[in-house]
């Protein structure tokens, strides 16, 4: 049971802190070294928003595939390799249009399909964004450089359970013929939680 | 629990700090702690309900003050301490200061009795259900009424889930609802979609 009664010394440092369950971890086995460097493998190099790049490509230029995205997103992603966490049971694609703008969030923590989207921006977390967005959310998005037109509806996505959603955005318009991989060079993180239109 | 975590709709902050490629971590000990979680939940010490929950336990005003990996770090810290791994001594000792945990846990419960499966289309209200323990439903959404959109695979119910405490998985559903029944007008015109859980909705009368 925490005990909150013992705090006479100063509280330590977060490094401190974080160093100390590291040591701990050590002592018993746990072998935290091996799990931190694996872990900074996935984080630097795996959970990249360039996989979820990949996916609004395809899904602009292979309408196939696209309906697959809507059917089943979580099925959908392994026909590009990509994986979802396996307490992450299901992907929902939601469709940008000229008259429709989509945009994530998470009002009770952080919660993102970061292994497609890429892990979610230090604002994502942040006090503000989680309290405001749901609320003012055209007002929010204008202050973040999105002034959407006054006649697009809005539909916000609030991450409350294990279901991951990730934005389609409206293909950019001049791209007729471009290929896939030139495609996805145009797609951001932001664009797929759907802070900005591309 | 309606604890200072739950966010929605709360008013009086100022603007998002965004910034273009916003980084996910700032300072190296940030990833380690992201990872000692991870660690511990892949080691079956705890679960991802749990490790939400203990942040949510966290007292009010270290919940706000904490930046976002040292929530997560106080909740790693006081799992471990509550399962038995570690104790806040050890911790504090290592640490060569104070080490500050979350709050004790009320109960959780399990599923609720009277549910039914629900499809899109069909018009829910969200019970007005206020719970002791761990839950998903945002405050916002409490007593509110709005449509089934979306329907999700079953999931473990985290109002047991967090406490460990056995319970049938539940779908949840993608409700949608109009931001003027939530905040009459004190609200920017949208829809907002929650994922529900089938034990918080019955449907609208
Ligand atoms: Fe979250």
């Amino acid at each position: 049971m925490p005990d909150q009664t013992h705090q006479h010394q100063a509280t330590a440092s977060v490094e401190a802190r974080t160093d100390a369950i590291e040591a701990a971890f050590h002592e018993r086995g746990m072998e935290p070294a091996n799990f931190i460097r694996e872990f900074k493998h996935l984080a630097e190099e795996e959970w990249v928003p360039e996989n979820g790049a990949r996916v609004v490509a395809k899904a602009w230029t292979d309408p196939a595939f696209r309906e697959r995205l809507f059917a089943n997103g979580r099925e959908a992603v392994t026909e590009l390799g990509l994986s979802m966490p396996p307490h992450h049971r299901h992907l929902v694609v939601l469709e940008n249009t000229p008259n429709v703008h989509n945009v994530i969030c998470c009002t009770l923590c952080s919660c993102t399909a970061f292994s497609i989207i890429g892990l979610p921006p230090d604002w994502y977390k942040d006090l503000e964004y989680r309290a405001r967005v749901v609320r003012q959310s055209r007002t929010v998005l204008k202050e973040m450089g999105l002034d959407l037109p006054a006649d697009m509806e809005i539909r916000v996505w609030d991450t409350t359970a294990d279901t991951r959603y990730m934005v389609l955005p409206v293909r950019p318009e001049g791209t007729e013929g471009w290929s896939e991989e030139k495609l996805a060079g145009l797609v951001t993180k932001d664009a797929m939680i759907g802070v900005s239109r591309l | 629990m309606d604890g200072m975590h739950d966010l929605g709709g709360k008013q009086g902050f100022g603007r998002v700090r965004y910034s273009l490629r916003a980084q996910t971590f700032h300072e190296p000990w940030e990833k380690r702690v992201n990872a000692l979680y991870s660690l511990a939940v892949k080691l079956g010490i705890f679960n991802m309900d749990e490790y939400r929950h203990a942040i949510e336990r966290m007292e009010p005003r270290h919940y706000l003050s904490a930046s976002y990996y040292e929530r997560s770090l106080t909740s790693l810290a006081t799992l471990c301490v509550e399962k038995g791994i570690l104790t806040q001594e050890e911790l504090e000792r290592r640490a060569q200061g104070a080490f500050p945990l979350a709050l004790p846990s009320a109960p959780g419960r399990t599923n609720v009795a009277t549910r039914e499966t629900l499809k899109v289309g069909d018009k829910v209200t969200v019970k007005s259900h206020h719970v002791h323990g761990h839950v998903r439903m945002p405050g916002y959404i409490r007593g509110k009424s709005g449509v089934v959109v979306g329907v999700s695979p079953p999931y473990p119910f985290p109002d047991a889930h967090g406490h460990g405490i056995e319970a049938e998985h539940e779908p949840t559903y993608d409700v949608r609802f109009d931001a003027r029944d939530l905040w009459s007008d004190a609200a920017d015109p949208a829809f907002v979609h929650v994922g529900v859980f089938e034990s918080y909705l019955e449907r609208a009368k």
